[in-house]
């Protein structure tokens, strides 16, 4: 009886599984629970990721709305979008930022080199502390940040034309109406 | 017209294959004759049905009938045929119907080449394969189908195909890997029919062994394809990437090779029956998995262009039943005895039950990693795994399990005589060690990852020739005893050489690449590794479908030119995505790489040139693996059994399909 006991093991196992998966399902990836949300970017002090030796703070976000990209070259799904973030900067609608985020400098740089470079601001988060207290789950991920400086929305995964004309635009043309 | 006689023969498959999943089991169940034998004819109705719906499918997206949304969706007035017809599977719905065509081809197959099997035994095994298709055909109907249309309002002009996918690599990928996925689930059908039966004996074993073996050999090719056309298409010259999706087509293969060698242990000696039948299971749910990770959006990838929580919950509840299911049945109907079979630790049985430990830790990394995040995200935690947990696990994994693959092939079953091992390991030692050292100072400075990659290469290179030599030597010389050799015996040592061409292959190419981002202008010239690379221009170049920037690379090896190449920056019209071509030329020792960047100010551009060392190995080595599965198939003792059912079919009923050997 004991052996017949041992054979139920992998269907336990499975029924675990399966309530992740049934968790899982509801937690919509593309809407995530945003701590953040509403609430002022962390304060950070990071290295530009072109010029380790300038620092950068949250006042970059003063005064313009932003979108903030997280990327890295480890990250397949940002190569697919990185071709569509260039052209949303060639519109210039909106400042750039990039995070890029638990990377490697020299292979981000050399990236940024090949696949042109989107982003008017590049921070350098290597140990990935900033990405921690904004909330990042994972690359990529684009946040939508007002002009002072107020965590607003955040998409997760690849931004495509779909993403930035039915959401991402009009939420950014929304906050630059704004005041300051 | 067209897309409605495809719909209603979707419908009517699902009829059919309803049908399929009651009647035999039910005839089984009461030991009814004819209920029983209706499975063989509504298995060929299913699969006539659904090649119908798969080819009016296929005809809409030739005649450019963009009406169709999954049509308009997928494909575009100016794709050209070969791709319009690959198109058919670019999207969810399109992949899902092709992956449903299979599981009825298969059924079909099975229909066809088991005259041999009791029939009871095969009522039970195409039921179980109709249950499975009876689910997907739900989904497919219910969540996504490919033959709804835009209708009274049709768009003039199609979406077209996302171009990554519009190359030769992916026309053949997905097919190839559904022959796997979905091959698995015969063996499945057939563990599930034998615990039904409550008969779980060698003959199980062996009547599951080709087809496991059919469906290991596609999933290879499906993978090593994969790998390939990540490694052209992507354009930065990877070649494996631990993404969700790639990891879904691992695991699988993993449990599969798993199945294959304990199917061996099972047929030939009686043993690990209990354990054989879960591992059957495991990879048939494993290749479910996969279906469920890419296209639930559980996980995000790059892959996972078609994710839907709707259909995702779907996928999950088939899951439930389906694996669920199977692995209830499992725990109360397996048996329990046990084995009074007797064996050694010397024997083979012991190095086949440690090859299977090991490809199951294998497949439980992977699974592990793949799901992490999501577990470690019910606790509130945020982790993302990537390919460094992957690369570590494997480098102790695989390592442990080639050097008992090297010393196991000298086994044999139930006892080795002792020192069999002993006077095999010093002279295995030192041939991996002499490689191990050697082989990585051809190609520049030593390394630990290139030294232990091409050790045990060399190690299980070498084993597996020796062994092949001994057994070939005899009275009458090694080249008359090596045409003796039976054709599983050549297959598996093929299949096992093909393992440690891959190993060295993705041992060198991982540590020797040469990598150079370069800026180019006209006649820039760029030394890289022995070679001289002159960048001669840009020219214009239109595309059926895209507009191109080609760059013109001359590659001179001392003064000589070996190629011109010509990587692209394409520009597709219909969506605007920009793609990078990359030119390679390639040669069975090394790949030369170029993919153009971006440009920079006035006519220079922004390139990247790569060496890389025996990169196609890694492919070559898949292929060896796919040949020695195909060679074991082809041998004599499946013939002889099929010349047997032949000499039976001609007395009684006529048959179309005996006279193959038993693949599909």
């Amino acid at each position: 009886m004991n052996r017949r006991v041992l054979l139920f093991i992998p269907f336990v196992i499975f029924v675990g599984l399966f309530f992740l998966f049934n968790w899982g399902m509801d937690q919509d990836p593309t809407k995530l629970e945003l701590a953040r949300k509403d609430q002022p970017v962390p304060a950070f002090v990071l290295p530009d990721l072109h010029d380790p030796s300038k620092t950068l703070n949250q006042e970059i976000f003063k005064g313009k709305v932003s979108l903030l990209n997280v990327w890295a070259t480890w990250c397949p799904t940002c190569r697919a979008e990185h071709p569509y973030l260039v052209r949303i900067h060639e519109t210039g609608q909106v400042q750039m930022v990039g995070l890029d985020y638990k990377d490697e400098r020299e292979a981000a740089l050399k990236w940024l080199n090949d696949l042109g470079n989107p982003y008017d601001i590049s921070l350098s988060d290597q140990e990935g502390r900033f990405g921690l207290d904004l909330g990042v789950y994972g690359a990529p991920e684009t946040y939508v940040i007002d002009k002072q400086g107020i965590v607003r929305y955040r998409h997760v995964g690849a931004v495509d034309d779909k993403v930035w004309k039915e959401i991402l635009l009009p939420m950014v043309r929304k906050y630059q109406k704004e005041g300051v | 017209m067209i897309p409605e006689i495809g719909h209603y023969s979707l419908v009517l498959a699902l009829a059919v294959t309803t049908l399929l999943a009651v009647i035999p089991l039910a005839g089984a169940w009461i030991n009814d004759g004819l209920w029983m034998r209706m499975g063989r004819p509504l298995a060929y109705a299913q699969f006539l049905l659904l090649a119908i719906s798969f080819g009016f499918l296929t005809a809409a997206f030739l005649m450019d009938d963009f009406s169709v949304r999954y049509v308009a969706n997928n494909s575009n007035s100016l794709l050209p045929w070969y791709y319009k017809f690959s198109a058919v599977w670019g999207g969810h719905e399109g992949s899902l119907l092709l992956w449903i065509m299979i599981l009825g081809g298969w059924t079909a197959a099975v229909a066809a080449f088991s005259k041999s099997l009791p029939e009871p035994m095969v009522a039970r095994v195409l039921s179980v394969m109709g249950i499975v298709g009876v689910g997907f055909l739900s989904f497919i109907l219910l969540t996504s189908n490919p033959f709804l249309r835009y209708l009274p309002n049709a768009p003039q002009d199609g979406a077209d195909l996302n171009p990554l996918l519009q190359d030769i690599g992916l026309i053949m990928h997905p097919p190839m890997l559904y022959m796997g996925y979905v091959g698995f689930s015969v063996a499945f059908a057939f563990a599930l029919a034998a615990l039904m039966g409550g008969k779980l004996d060698a003959a199980w074993a062996r009547w599951s062994r080709p087809w496991t073996t059919v469906a290991w050999v596609f999933l290879t090719l499906g993978i090593a394809l994969g790998s390939w056309w990540a490694y052209y298409e992507l354009g930065w010259g990877g070649w494996w990437f631990w993404d969700p999706v790639e990891n879904a087509s691992f695991m699988p293969w993993l449990a599969g090779t798993a199945l294959m060698h304990s199917l061996a242990a099972t047929e030939k000696r009686g043993v690990f029956k209990t354990w054989t039948v879960l591992l059957a299971i495991f990879a048939f749910s494993l290749s479910l998995l996969g279906t469920f990770l890419v296209r639930s959006g559980v996980l995000t990838s790059v892959h996972a262009f078609a994710s839907d929580p709707e259909r995702g919950r779907f996928v999950l509840m088939l899951l439930a039943l389906t694996i669920g299911g199977s692995l209830l049945l499992y725990a109360l109907r397996a048996p329990v005895v046990k084995s009074h079979i007797r064996y050694t630790e010397r024997s083979r049985e012991v190095f086949l039950l440690i090859n299977n430990i090991l490809l199951l830790v294998a497949t439980v990394t992977v699974l592990g990693g793949t799901l992490f995040p999501l577990i470690a995200e019910a606790f509130g935690k945020e982790v993302s795994v990537g390919a460094p947990y992957f690369n570590t696990m494997f480098s102790f994994i695989v390592p442990v399990l080639v050097i008992a693959m090297g010393i196991g092939l000298f086994s044999h079953w139930k006892d080795t005589r002792p020192g069999t091992y002993g006077r095999r390991i010093l002279p295995l030692a030192i041939a991996g060690t002499a490689g191990g050292i050697g082989i990585p100072l051809i190609y520049g400075e030593w390394e630990w990852s290139a030294g232990l990659g091409s050790f045990i290469a060399i190690w299980l290179a070498t084993a597996q020739l020796w062994d092949v030599w001994e057994k070939s030597s005899g009275k009458s010389g090694v080249v008359a005893g090596f045409k003796r050799l039976s054709r599983s015996y050549k297959g598996m040592a093929t299949a096992h050489l093909g393992l440690a061409v891959t190993i060295l292959g993705a041992a060198i190419v991982s540590s020797y690449t040469e990598e150079r981002d370069v800026r180019v202008d006209t006649g820039t010239q760029v030394e890289m590794a022995g070679l001289t690379f002159v960048f001669d221009g840009i020219q214009e170049l239109k595309g059926p479908n895209y507009v191109a920037d080609q760059g013109i690379f001359h590659v001179l090896d001392e003064g000589k030119e070996i190629a011109v190449l010509h990587p692209d920056k394409r520009r597709y019209l219909a969506t605007g995505q920009v793609m990078t071509e990359a030119a390679i030329d390639w040669g069975i020792l090394r790949d030369v790489y170029v993919a153009l960047g971006e440009p920079l100010e006035g006519t220079t551009w922004a390139a990247r040139i790569q060496y890389k060392p025996l990169v196609r190995f890694l492919w070559l080595g898949g292929l060896l693996m796919a040949i020695g599965g195909t060679l074991a198939i082809l041998d004599r003792r499946y013939r002889i059994r099929v010349k047997a059912n032949k000499a039976r079919t001609s007395v009684g009923e006529s048959d179309a399909g005996g006279t193959q050997p038993a693949k599909a």
